[in-house]
């Protein structure tokens, strides 16, 4: 069914801006302003921002919150202190991901916010509500009523500083502060999805729009969805749809670490404690090309002249200028160093199993009494 | 709005044909080259390899997607421009003075299915 296209609170500002817009996962998303390439770069050296206001939020509360978020996502929630974030995935009972998710632990006993891709917004609200009916918990969509601003490279905590005022110096990757900005209140993490290190803050519409004008006003270069997915695929950070999906498991995605399958029961833990004890048959894994041609997602990828998988996301590196993907193939060919083909314009093109870390990230993890 | 120069033929896949004896330069137009963004690779075909009018021969990648190069006339690839191994974003810079190949056509009349300048541009303004 065709969905009618929304927009974030920030729309008129990409308009204005001259962003090639372009629909995504039902809204209308600046892909890029100046270039990809020019975006990429810098988020890579300097800073850049970028409007995800679409991404959903879905706040649980309640007596019965912290037992079931453990249900409904994979990482441990139960020792998670107020200020923490934690990444993982919902699983559908068979092991699939229904998403991946940040769990942020709210102050004051608050509860938790679940914050989830665009694209599954109804899909997650749905499922977190199907879930909930055992537990004694409110499971509220806010994502209308919340927009989002991510910052990041390695200028974000001076800017941060300097542009907002905020000193962000002691927080810590993977936690988060409750902030007041010219009377709003916003909320930030020491998160992103570049590699780099930066921020999300998340606050009403209409704080958002003032932060994004304030940055934009003092530089700061705005960035679209483009160079977000160059960015993270570099970083070797999976995006749902192609590194996980329904039918994709988090063991096999290689994201094993984010399932605790010893922590109590939850939604698809048999499934992945059994992926985990006698391993699994696919695994996504990185190519390194031998030549310049691109691989893109769905190229089939083969060795010995038979199909083993397809690539999930693939793209000339900005950062390295190399030809690499990051593929779902038979466990069998996963090992490093295993030779590869991956066939291009009806070119099989031979390549290298490497790490799906194409980039060397840089993320601020300050030594803390933090435990994860 | 887009850059057309008079004088070539233009195909509805955004290519451009200039014509020199039984030569046909192929290249893509202004329009082409904005819409795709960066150009980061370009997959051409091998001197020698036949092509033919209305199939792809190649394709121009940006950053996020490929793009299939159309042929607009048949014949023989004489030459490729190899300086785009290096330089893909000449077709940004200059996509009228960047050809992709250089076909010795087989059947000149083809050309006659093409667009001028001017067609061209309100093809384009229809889109």
């Amino acid at each position: 069914m065709e969905q009618p296209i929304s927009r974030t609170c920030l729309y008129y500002s990409h308009v204005t801006l001259g962003a090639k817009m372009e629909p995504f996962a039902g809204f209308s998303m600046p892909i890029q302003y100046q270039g990809i390439i020019e975006e990429h770069q810098a988020v890579r050296t300097a800073a850049g921002m970028f409007d995800v206001s679409h991404m959903g939020e879905i706040l649980v509360s309640g007596p019965d919150a912290e037992k079931y978020v453990n249900y409904l996502f994979t990482n441990d929630v139960t020792d998670m202190p107020e200020g923490k974030v934690l990444y993982g995935m919902m699983l559908h009972p068979d092991g699939g991901v229904v998403d991946d998710l940040l769990v942020y632990r709210l102050f004051g006993g608050k509860g938790f916010l679940l914050v989830v891709n665009a694209a599954n917004i109804a899909k997650d609200a749905a499922w977190a509500c199907s879930l909930a009916e055992k537990y004694d918990v409110t499971v509220e969509n806010m994502s209308e009523d919340w927009g989002e601003v991510a910052l990041q490279g390695p200028e974000a905590e001076r800017i941060m500083l300097e542009v907002l005022g905020l000193d962000m110096k002691e927080l810590v990757f993977y936690t988060f502060t409750e902030a007041r900005w010219k009377g709003y209140r916003l909320t930030v993490s020491r998160t992103g999805y570049t590699g780099e290190d930066g921020f999300e803050l998340y606050g009403s519409p209409e704080a958002v729009c003032h932060i994004w004008k304030a940055l934009l006003d003092a530089g700061v270069q705005p960035c679209g969805l483009g160079c977000r997915d160059t960015l993270r695929f570099e970083a070797g950070l999976p995006l749902y749809g192609h590194e996980l999906s329904d039918t994709i498991s988090p063991v096999e995605a290689g994201l094993g670490m984010f399932v605790k399958a010893d922590k109590g029961d939850f939604c698809g833990r048999d499934a992945v404690a059994r992926q985990k004890a006698e391993g699994v048959s696919r695994k996504v894994i990185g190519i390194e090309l031998s030549d310049k041609a691109i691989p893109r997602a769905g190229y089939p990828v083969f060795a010995g002249g038979e199909q083993i998988g397809h690539v999930t996301t693939g793209y000339r590196s900005i950062s390295t200028g190399k030809s690499i993907c990051m593929a779902l193939v038979s466990a069998g060919y996963a090992a490093l160093g295993t030779s590869l083909e991956v066939e291009i314009h009806r070119k099989r093109i031979s390549g290298t199993v490497c790490k799906k870390r194409f980039y060397r990230t840089s993320y601020k993890k300050i030594a803390s009494g933090f435990k994860r | 709005m887009s850059k057309t120069i008079e004088g070539l033929y233009y195909s509805q896949s955004h290519e451009w044909v200039k014509v020199e004896g039984n030569t046909a330069f192929v290249g893509i137009t202004d329009y082409a080259q904005s819409a795709l963004g960066s150009v980061v690779y370009v997959d051409m075909p091998q001197e020698d390899d036949h092509v033919d009018a209305e199939m792809e021969f190649g394709a121009v990648e940006s950053v996020k997607a490929a793009s299939d190069l159309v042929s607009p006339v048949s014949g023989t690839v004489v030459e490729v421009n190899s300086g785009l191994e290096d330089s893909p974003s000449l077709l940004n810079e200059k996509p009228y003075e960047t050809w992709i190949i250089k076909v010795e056509m087989s059947d000149p009349s083809q050309l006659d299915n093409l667009m001028d300048a001017k067609a061209y541009s309100e093809y384009c303004e229809s889109l």
